[in-house]
């Protein structure tokens, strides 16, 4: 029998702690993949997040550091600007990214750092129970809006791609899902772009990966995956938002 | 600044902050970020300017957080580190000194103190006394305290700061205030104290080719027990640092009925004070604690005894008073005298709190 697909060695095999149907365990996988297609294993530092993917060095076989919650590219912009030859990526959740940590992330982007930003976006605090995120869509239900996100009371949802994008230091960013194969193959298309674009020194390159989270939307995985299909991606399209 | 001596080009007058700085760069200090905040302004344009000359970088963070979370990067890959802030600054840098206490990561952190509570106000303070001695952070840590007294002290201590985080992987904090970092004084720009170049294995750190094995800093830890056994680490260095690092300067307190206790600027006043009232005969002595954490409680306690009073002096309400009396355990009566909210105790106050004693 012909072997056509094997895990990349930098995927390591630890219990996993995600939940059946998460997206997560398919994001670290096409990081490590794209890692080791660009064979830039030895440089790479990673800066793991607070939230689901806290434990994320458990996974990957090369240097990771963590950051406290919503620091990531602080931390990361004093990596890369005292080691510019290391290549340096962020993997951060909503809550991480665009609550806690938007003032870091802004100005990290607007500072045009030459940093890859993998943002795995599915609209819930999964960590911490499944409260109501900054990307948490208008009528969806969490344990802090039970009734559902009411924009009266809890505001919209943080289109925080959107707002980086209109930044001069950003160079790319695109929104892809991991809920079929396709957006699968376009994620990794996507996250090796961000990648060379860091190599190729061109400034800050973020992914917002859709994922689901079927644990804390209530829903089988198989529903989840559909709800981004027919619900999520119809409020935030995936493609480029920005490309320079 | 000025060169004062033609002599010694290292001699020079320059203000507190500006030295601060210098030492920094001096001892290797590679990246610095910060954030404006008066008092220390200075000191942050002394490093925006000298960085790059220096080979190293200088960014202006969006924040203190940020600012402290830069550093935490830069010192994951070994190199020397340094941030600096004022008091309400200080306490958003909190939870970054956490984590690097944490992760065991060395850092140099200033905190030229100014007036609190709140945004309080821009003079001179000591208020931080117990947030700089007590941890500070969340969780069971300690970050050594160091509390220079004037230009050469700020220079050596801030040359020290950068070793002693090496040394014991850990944060410490150089512990000035306003008057200290706007004063300009004479310095010698090199450190006064016997000094060889410390060498010390950084090989925990991040992204060195030499690493054969993929690294990880982390503070999480989750398995029964791993917690507990990171804090018993910390605590086994803490025990090390108190055995060894113990810094206090002491005057006549063999020969006196009455200890003044001060540190930092204040220590300047308490000692015109003791001699202007040791020519008039009265027995008066003075212990300065240099190191604030580790607290000097040996030098006080083998000082106390009942025929002796201490009086300690601070720019705030009553906060390394608390450790002076831990210190002398009942042995001594203490007594206190403080201001606060950016005023300066003055010798004629200080004078006559001790003649209210007598």
């Amino acid at each position: 029998m012909k072997k056509i697909f094997k895990k990349s060695p930098l995927l390591l095999d630890p219990v996993t702690h995600y939940c059946p149907g998460c997206g997560h365990g398919i994001v670290h996988r096409l990081v490590c993949e794209v890692i080791e297609e660009l064979n830039i294993t030895e440089k790479v530092l990673a800066i793991a997040p607070v939230g689901c993917a806290v434990l994320a060095y458990d996974y990957w076989d090369f240097d990771t550091t963590e950051a406290a919650h919503g620091r990531p590219l602080a931390v990361a912009t004093g990596i890369k600007r005292m080691r510019p030859d290391l290549i340096v990526f962020t993997y951060q959740g909503d809550g991480d990214l665009a609550a806690i940590g938007t003032a870091e992330t802004v100005h990290a982007a607007n500072r045009g750092e030459d940093l890859t930003c993998i943002f795995v976006n599915n609209g819930v605090y999964g960590m911490t129970g499944g409260q109501m995120a900054p990307t948490t869509l208008l009528g969806q239900r969490t344990t802090t809006c039970k009734s559902g996100r009411d924009k009266k009371r809890d505001g919209y949802p943080l289109k925080i791609s959107e707002m980086l994008a209109v930044l001069d230091g950003v160079c790319y960013i695109e929104r892809t899902a991991v809920n079929k194969p396709k957006n699968v193959i376009l994620t990794k298309k996507a996250i090796k772009r961000a990648f060379v674009n860091q190599i190729e020194g061109k400034g800050f390159s973020m992914v917002e990966i859709i994922s689901q989270c079927p644990t804390y939307w209530a829903l089988t995985p198989e529903e989840a995956v559909d709800k981004i299909e027919n619900e999520i991606i119809k409020e935030t399209p995936l493609g480029v938002i920005k490309d320079v | 600044m000025t060169k004062n001596n033609q002599k010694d080009k290292n001699r020079v007058l320059m203000v507190g902050n500006h030295i601060i700085g210098q030492a920094a760069i001096e001892a290797g200090c590679k990246f610095y970020a910060g954030y404006p905040i008066t008092p220390q302004n200075e000191l942050t344009a002394y490093m925006a300017d000298n960085m790059p000359e220096a080979g190293g970088v200088f960014i202006q963070a969006e924040s203190e957080l940020a600012a402290i979370s830069m550093i935490f990067g830069a010192s994951v890959i070994g190199e020397r580190v340094m941030t600096s802030s004022s008091s309400p600054g200080i306490s958003l840098k909190q939870e970054g000194i956490s984590y690097l206490a944490a992760c065991k990561l060395p850092a140099v952190i200033v905190n030229m103190q100014r007036g609190g509570p709140g945004l309080g106000n821009i003079s001179p303070a000591q208020s931080d006394y117990f947030q700089a001695t007590k941890g500070g952070g969340h969780g069971d840590y300690h970050t050594v305290v160091l509390a220079p007294n004037g230009s050469q002290e700020l220079f050596d201590l801030t040359y020290l700061a950068f070793d002693l985080a090496d040394i014991y992987r850990t944060p410490v904090l150089v512990l000035g205030d306003g008057v200290l970092g706007q004063m300009a004084e004479p310095v010698t720009l090199k450190p006064s104290f016997k000094h060889e170049k410390t060498k010390v294995d950084k090989s925990w750190a991040l992204a060195q080719t030499k690493n054969k094995e993929p690294k990880v800093v982390k503070s999480l830890f989750l398995e029964y027990g791993a917690l507990e056994n990171l804090n018993k680490e910390l605590k086994k260095t803490y025990d090390i640092i108190e055995s060894n690092e113990v810094r206090a300067e002491t005057f006549y307190i063999d020969d006196c009925e009455i200890i003044l206790v001060a540190f930092g600027a204040t220590s300047r006043i308490c000692k015109k004070v003791m001699m202007t009232l040791r020519n008039e005969g009265l027995k008066i002595g003075m212990i300065r604690p240099i190191t604030l954490w580790p607290f000097p409680k040996k030098i006080i306690s083998d000082a106390a005894h009942k025929k002796v009073k201490f009086l300690v002096v601070e720019m705030n309400m009553g906060q390394m008073v608390e450790d002076v009396r831990m210190a002398v355990f009942g042995k001594s009566e203490v007594h206190f005298y403080g201001r606060t909210a950016g005023i300066i105790p003055s010798e004629k106050e200080i004078i006559k709190k001790i003649r209210s004693l007598s």
